[in-house]
């Protein structure tokens, strides 16, 4: 049985320093975020440690295939870096030489979009608060993108929650077909290449940021020799009921259309995997160099090869991926995959297959690759210029500037699915259904009383001696439905603590 | 082909209905190419003075 799909985003974010002497990115990168926190209050007050980030639940050495091969390298975790928990449920902070926001746990695909959009929205706000605390004529500029054009990426990672008594191998094999296809509704766009002897058309674009940089099919590295089934096995709850598919080939993406399909369509994907219920294994002849080939193809026509010697295309793997989850939710019901939202994620999902088929750029508000080429076209005709020219490759990174002022996504006409005043709240507002919603309580209001909080516990100092521990090892719980007048009737942390061992939670 | 099409649905019924709301080919063309010819307008006043210059420079570590 498909468990419920807890969903969730990390985005690295690309970091620019103007005006800097010598500019260094993981300094700007704890300056940014803790600008926002002081503007935003949520940092600590003099004299008391900030509510930091618990560590001692992680673990990303672990491999989901059991005992990874020799010569795979864990990740480190950074622990002195800038790590805050924010009052919505998300973690803010510092990862390599990036600003990285987690969006937290949400339970379907338009409350990833909510909580996407909040994150923007915090960047650029962190923006503002930094250029109040830089001297005149610096600024630090953040980008949601996942490459600099120079043979350096950083992710948009997506964690889906699925059940442990899957089969490792056979999330492998649907989501491989999946991540092959779907760049051509979630891809980015991207002006130039960063893999040798890869050619790209005569216009030098992409449709995906990220799809130079994969180079294995299965593997647990995220830095180097990017993987296209990420086999980190660090599940953030329940060892024994629940795996956590942590997903690295995605491009960040700015349309929000592209968001919601990115993660709705994977979700449902995983639900069919988990249910045994997808009619036949896509297995590509050569995943690495078929994922690279579509990225190429914006005709979106050329043929990929199968392992049984028959091809087919990105669409038509991705209309036969629709027409079994359209099966599955009539059949099985939708409720472990978001409910009506699942419904809007199969007709959204039907409409843009067609709109590509058709021609892709009937999808010009919709899908950012098109968004992209359709600015890159009309500017490089009306100004005359050569494909080379840096001004193209300017527009293409401006595309994905946050600052309002200087965005082109936020021009380009896109379409919206959630309004402004919706992700303003959830800047603040954790979601109200999932585990998500007691971190951000906790947070908002018994900050002082926390010590530390991470996806699956939060601790706390209420005086009384010793720490406190609250594991949150279930991630549909802890939801306003399960917690919220506990909230309401409790005036303190002590009383919380005393309500929640009462209950035996 | 003929097997996509099997696989496909057929649309829902108020696309039909879209369709003959929408103004005509021609008339819709010309929309949107002053809203493409309004939003390269907004490009020249926003994009990078330097773009030679700010596209060296944009520099990131690799992440994750």
């Amino acid at each position: 049985m498909a468990v419920p799909k807890t969903l969730g985003l990390e985005t690295e974010y690309g970091i620019v320093h103007r005006g800097a002497p010598e500019p260094n990115p993981i300094s700007a990168s704890s300056l940014l975020i803790n600008a926002y926190l002081i503007a935003t209050h949520q940092a600590p007050e003099p004299g008391r440690a900030a509510v930091g980030w618990d560590f001692t639940d992680e673990t990303p050495g672990n491999d989901a295939r059991g005992g990874a091969p020799a010569g795979s390298l864990a990740p480190e975790i950074e622990t002195h870096l800038v790590n805050a928990v924010l009052t919505n449920g998300a973690r803010y902070y510092v990862d390599h030489a990036h600003p990285e926001l987690s969006t937290p746990e949400c339970a379907d695909a338009r409350s990833v979009v909510v909580y996407d959009r909040a994150a923007e929205m915090i960047a650029a706000r962190s923006m503002e608060a930094a250029r109040m605390l830089l001297p005149p004529g610096e600024e630090i500029v953040v980008y949601k993108n996942n490459s600099d054009g120079k043979g350096n990426s950083y992710g948009c990672h997506e964690n889906y929650l699925v059940s442990r008594a899957v089969p490792f191998s056979r999330i492998v094999t649907h989501a491989t077909a999946h991540f092959v296809t779907r760049q051509i509704f979630c891809g980015a766009g991207k002006m130039g290449s960063e893999t040798s002897g890869m050619r790209l058309d005569e216009a030098g674009y992409q449709i995906s940021q990220r799809a130079d940089f994969i180079e294995e099919e299965v593997g647990l590295e995220t830095t180097l020799k990017r993987p296209i089934v990420n086999t980190r096995d660090e599940p953030h709850a329940d060892a024994a009921k629940y795996r956590r598919l942590h997903v690295i080939v995605g491009d960040a993406n700015m349309s929000q259309v592209a968001t919601f399909l990115k993660v709705g369509t994977t979700a449902l994907v995983m639900a069919l995997t988990e249910d045994d219920a997808v009619p036949r294994e896509l297995r590509f002849a050569t995943p690495v160099a078929a994922l690279r080939q579509v990225s190429r193809d914006l005709s979106l026509r050329e043929p990929l090869e199968l392992v049984d010697g028959s091809t087919i295309t990105a669409l038509g793997a991705q209309w036969e991926l629709l027409a079994a989850a359209r099966a599955y939710v009539e059949t099985r019901g939708a409720d472990a995959v978001g409910g009506k939202v699942a419904h809007q994620v199969l007709d959204r999902w039907e409409a843009v297959l067609g709109g590509l088929e058709r021609d892709p750029m009937e999808l010009a508000a919709q899908i950012d690759w098109v968004a992209k080429l359709r600015l890159l076209d009309g500017f490089r005709e009306r100004h005359g210029l050569d494909f080379q020219d840096a001004r193209l490759r300017a527009l293409d990174i401006q595309y994905h500037d946050l600052r309002p002022a200087k965005s082109l996504a936020a021009r380009a006409g896109l379409e919206t699915l959630v309004d402004e005043a919706e992700a303003e709240l959830a800047m603040t507002e954790p979601p109200p259904d999932t585990r998500a919603f007691f971190r951000g309580r906790c947070l908002q209001r018994f900050a002082a009383e926390v010590v530390a909080a991470n996806w699956d516990s939060i601790v706390f100092d209420v005086g009384e001696g010793s720490l406190r521990r609250v594991s949150m090892a279930e991630p549909t719980r802890g939801t306003v439905a399960h917690v919220g007048t506990m909230f309401d009737e409790c005036g303190s942390a002590i009383d919380l603590l005393r309500r929640l061992g009462a209950a035996g939670a | 082909m003929a097997e996509r099409e099997q696989i496909r649905k057929p649309a829902p019924a108020n696309r039909e209905q879209s369709v003959e709301e929408a103004p005509p080919a021609s008339e819709r063309g010309s929309d949107i190419k002053a809203q493409l010819d309004d939003l390269l307008d907004e490009i020249d006043e926003v994009l990078e003075t330097n773009a030679e210059d700010f596209v060296k420079s944009y520099i990131q570590k690799g992440g994750e």
